[in-house]
């Protein structure tokens, strides 16, 4: 700290500021939080409201003792990793687990790469990632929506639309029923129409441009059409796929994090065609159901790669 | 003493020298130890059927629906058993090849997973989880400040039963077996091969048998429940 | 003899090959899932170190120096080949869990590394003293993250239980705790160093 990068000119101002751009997607994740407390209930406050403030306190504990730094928790960055954090874990997760993935997603996610802005993989995503590793039954007993009264604990549990479609057992729920969220799934994960909501209040406020969510979107479609054409009784329709599981989550809100994905449009279309690959070659051929936070994580590795062939274009320069 | 110089000579003598005294030394510990180990590696075939099997003096290979049996005898000729090698196909992560021993009966006296590709901390727990459930140890935490952790229990042993009489299904498909903790399809396939190795027994010994897809009295729509 | 201790001493924290070196990265990483399989390399290791610096102390007058990288080479793996079939032989069940990682002490930088830098420079008792420090604090790195990572994996070290074993983080049994948790102690070693 100390020193100061004087970043190539123009030297425009504008009134984006860090907390501006974390609370904007924080509210664009608000509908997708409401229906999960609509069909899981109490489990969704309990979940969400733990995972947020375990992950503030540890920036700030981090920050405060650890790093000796001016704590920076009011810049919402911390909240949009909890909440994220918490998007990703079924609704009847322990207290005690879901604090460990906010201590593992803050200290080792971000705070151990020197905090915002330096993280290489998007700390929500390895905080869910290490607690699936980590705690395999409990990430995967998923509790069936029963409306606002469904139990924090012993609720009733079911598969999840992508077990089926990776097993094929089971009636799959009607898309209708995916499209507003009435299946099992990760609480944050499960409406269709809420995160598409929140995607079009992002680009509306410019938050985030399109291109990396509809280059998953269409990369997954093409690639597991192509399956599914090539052998409909082994592969699930690329339809059900574009609903079931974390994708839309995924690819609106996590894929789209400034921090770790590439700079360039062009950079980001090929980041977004290796998260779509990935994630359906995990889908059908892994031993994991749930592809999509293996696939940003590891297109996160790849970003500055990305970042070093394909650069942005300088401003004012013409080709 | 000097440093041999870098001559051909040198290089060639000194080399083949290292070379020859090292190649002897490896003889030598050769003779010792090749008896050792070519008991150890015997052992290790022979120790997938021990382990599945009560005390034996000779086997005999055999076959049934294409599926390896080792029968095992007493000395004085009588039959004390099988091990039979089956595998399933559905496992979340594919093949699951197991070693699965009968008695006399056709009761299951023991199993072992051969190989498997489960997802780690779910399927993979198929190791341990149809056996008997061990008195469990308790662990330093636990004695300090006199708490418990329960496990759940559960009916999950294979052990003893005899495919032909007890319903080798997971509880979620009407039998009698509680399924591995969310990963009911690995448990499935587990089963499954299970009931295959069973068919190949009593194929070879003609005994009843147990319809390998769905278990004893199951329809095929029995396997296809929610997970 | 305050010499050789001192050499000792250097392999075991000064120059720690994991955490200082950072050498020998393939076994450390693969071999840790539980402090018993950490420590049982370390030794098999130490066991290679000692003999092979002994013998490459005595033998390096005799060895011209542009053939000096084969000749030690035969040494090392006259050396590994010994400890396999040994242990083939005689404990079944540690070869069974290290199989793959045993041939490859061959290749461990480590062996090469403190023949090359030490040993050929050296005469015999303190090229001993080196391959025992080395191979000490090898085995140090190996039982310590093999205990980590066994204790917040399973809930036990060496077998014995801490706390119980629904509460183990299964990550670090596998191959991603390994990087994590290795990571942790190098940052943890760095700090003690500097202060």
């Amino acid at each position: 700290m100390g020193q100061l990068v004087v970043s190539p000119s123009p030297h425009t101002r504008s009134s984006v500021s860090t907390p501006n751009l974390m609370f904007g997607v924080i509210a664009a994740l608000l509908p997708a939080l409401a229906v999960s407390v609509y069909y899981f209930g109490i489990g969704t406050l309990i979940v969400t409201l733990t995972s947020v403030a375990s992950c503030v306190l540890f920036e700030y504990l981090i920050q405060k003792f650890l790093l000796k730094q001016q704590p920076t928790i009011s810049d919402g960055s911390a909240i949009l990793t909890g909440l994220l954090l918490a998007f990703n874990l079924p609704s009847n997760l322990p207290i005690g687990i879901i604090i460990v993935g906010a201590a593992f997603a803050i200290g080792v996610g971000k705070m151990a790469f020197g905090g915002l802005g330096q993280n290489l993989f998007n700390p929500a995503l390895a905080g869910r990632v290490f607690l699936l590793i980590s705690f395999p039954v409990q990430m995967t007993t998923w509790p069936v929506p029963k409306g606002f009264g469904t139990n924090y604990i012993d609720a009733e549990t079911g598969a999840t639309a992508l077990n089926m479609l990776k097993n094929h057992f089971g009636t799959l729920p009607e898309t209708t029923d995916m499209l507003l969220g009435q299946m099992g799934g990760s609480l944050g994960e499960v409406s269709a129409i809420a995160l598409l909501i929140g995607f079009a209040f992002l680009l509306f406020r410019r938050i985030i441009t399109w291109h990396i969510p509809v280059t998953i979107f269409a990369t997954v479609f093409v690639f597991q059409g192509i399956l599914y054409l090539a052998d409909p009784t082994q592969f699930a329709s690329p339809v059900a796929h574009l609903l079931a599981g974390g994708l839309m989550l995924g690819a609106i809100f996590m894929a789209t994090d400034y921090v770790t994905s590439p700079m360039s449009i062009c950079g980001k279309v090929v980041y977004a065609i290796g998260i779509g690959i990935i994630t359906v070659v995990i889908r059908n051929f892994g031993s994991f159901p749930e592809g999509m936070s293996f696939a940003i994580l590891i297109m996160n590795a790849v970003t500055p790669l990305i970042n070093t062939y394909i650069k942005p274009k300088r401003f004012g320069e013409v080709k | 003493m000097a440093k041999l110089e870098s001559s051909l000579k040198n290089m060639l003598l000194s080399l083949t020298a290292i070379a020859l005294i090292a190649a002897g030394l490896m003889a030598s510990l050769y003779s010792v130890t090749s008896e050792p180990i070519q008991k150890s590696k015997e052992q290790k075939s022979v120790e997938a059927i021990k382990a599945v099997l009560p005390a034996f003096d000779k086997i005999e290979n055999d076959t049934a629906n294409g599926l390896n049996i080792y029968k095992a005898y007493k000395a004085d000729g009588q039959f004390i058993g099988a091990a039979v090698e089956s595998m399933s196909k559905n496992g979340f992560g594919g093949e699951i090849k197991v070693m699965v021993g009968f008695d006399a009966q056709g009761n299951i006296t023991e199993y072992s997973v051969l190989e498997q590709k489960e997802t780690p901390g779910l399927g993979t727990k198929m190791v341990t989880w149809f056996r008997p459930q061990t008195e469990k140890k308790k662990s330093l935490l636990e004695t300090i400040f006199h708490y418990e952790v329960k496990t759940a229990e559960k009916q999950s042993s294979i052990i003893g039963k005899n495919p032909a009489v007890n319903k080798m299904t997971v509880s979620k498909d009407g039998g009698e077996i509680d399924a591995i903790t969310a990963s009911t399809i690995s448990s499935r396939a587990f089963l499954e091969s299970v009931r295959t190795a069973y068919n190949a027994y009593a194929a070879a010994n003609n005994q009843k048998q147990t319809d390998a897809n769905s278990g004893a009295t199951q329809t095929t729509e029995g396997n296809n429940n929610e997970q | 003899m305050n010499n050789n201790l001192k050499i000792l001493l250097n392999g075991l924290i000064k120059e720690n090959p994991t955490f200082v070196l950072l050498l020998g990265m393939c076994p450390t990483l693969g071999t840790t899932s539980s402090a018993i399989n950490g420590m049982s390399m370390g030794l098999a290791t130490t066991f290679v170190l000692i003999c092979s610096n002994v013998v490459i102390s005595l033998i390096k007058n005799l060895v011209p120096d542009k053939v000096r990288i084969p000749a030690y080479i035969v040494v090392i793996a006259a050396f590994v080949t010994m400890v396999e079939m040994v242990m083939q032989a005689y404990v079944p069940a540690l070869y069974a869990s290290l199989g793959l990682f045993i041939p490859l002490i061959v290749v461990n930088c480590i062996v090469l590394g403190r023949a090359e830098a030490f040993a050929a420079k050296n005469s015999v008792v303190p090229s001993m003293f080196d391959g025992l420090g080395i191979g000490l604090g090898f085995t140090l790195a190996l039982t310590l993250l093999g205990s980590i990572r066994e204790l917040l994996g399973t809930g036990k070290i060496f077998n014995f239980a801490i706390y119980p074993e629904s509460y183990g983080m299964l990550l670090f049994v596998l191959a991603p705790g390994a990087f994590i948790a290795l990571g942790f102690l190098i940052a943890l070693v760095n700090k003690l160093r500097k202060s």
